[in-house]
């Protein structure tokens, strides 16, 4: 059973290879179906940002452990243009891909644990964890 | 993966069958389109049981879908949408407005049904 998985994220094709192994992944830890769906719906959001800003980018999926609990670890990682504002891109109904505008606010809301890094001119980590309940 | 399109007298039922990439979601898009124009269709079912997420372009795509549609005079119902999926769509923030849903492909086959025949 692999625990860990790193996904070269480059097209769409990907998009869906990443959500798909992360779903896979959130079942093999014994996630329930919705849960391994809100993670499914995160990764594709996080790897289609990847794709859309960057280009080209890595997606790892990782089942992590921490105080009794088991949990899947996303870190979403580009080296892209980064992210000038964070905060501004944490706002719900900012875009500046002329998206719905719900990317990362949404993908937090996702997540139990949510952690963003940017660096203009230098890429983006963006970082998710779900803890099973 | 292309999705195949069904013409079902006055109307196009379009059954996705597994995972959609973008691409594929945009080749629906122009296919049906084109189709409701070619057979001068009056409605449209998009049967997304199969999708395993509906993302923000998906659900923005599915929304164009419709909105196109509209413009030719023609409805769209999007049916069977997992629960699990829409409990990720309102958690992710995304709705598909006011496109018409149905439970299975059925009811939304009833829906149409029942709209075009008290219009007519």
């Amino acid at each position: 059973m692999t625990q860990e998985a790193q996904i070269p994220i480059s097209s769409d094709k990907d998009v869906v290879l990443a959500r798909q192994q992360g779903r896979l992944l959130a079942l093999q830890l014994d996630f329930s179906i919705s849960d391994a769906t809100l993670i499914a719906m995160a990764i594709s959001e996080l790897s289609r940002n990847i794709v859309s800003y960057a280009g080209t980018g890595t997606v790892i999926l990782k089942g992590i452990q921490g105080s009794g609990r088991i949990g899947l670890m996303i870190v979403a990682a580009d080296a892209g243009p980064g992210i000038a504002d964070i905060a501004l891109a944490m706002r719900d109904g900012f875009s500046s891909s002329g998206g719905l505008g719900l990317g990362l606010p949404g993908v937090r809301r996702l997540m139990d644990e949510f952690d963003i890094s940017s660096e203009p001119g230098r890429g983006t980590t963006v970082t998710g964890k779900k803890w099973r309940l | 993966m292309e999705v195949p399109i069904l013409k079902q007298g006055q109307f196009l039922i379009a059954t996705i069958q597994a995972a959609l990439s973008d691409a594929d979601l945009v080749q629906l898009r122009t296919a049906l389109v084109r189709q409701v124009v070619r057979f001068r269709s009056l409605g449209v079912i998009v049967d997304v049981t199969a999708m395993d997420v509906v993302d923000s372009f998906a659900s923005r795509t599915l929304l164009e879908i419709s909105r196109m549609i509209r413009l030719r005079g023609a409805d769209t119902v999007i049916v069977g949408i997992q629960p699990e999926v829409a409990f990720a769509m309102v958690q992710l923030g995304l709705t598909l407005e006011d496109i018409p849903t149905a439970l299975d492909l059925e009811e939304g086959l009833a829906y149409l049904q029942q709209k075009f025949t008290t219009t007519d």
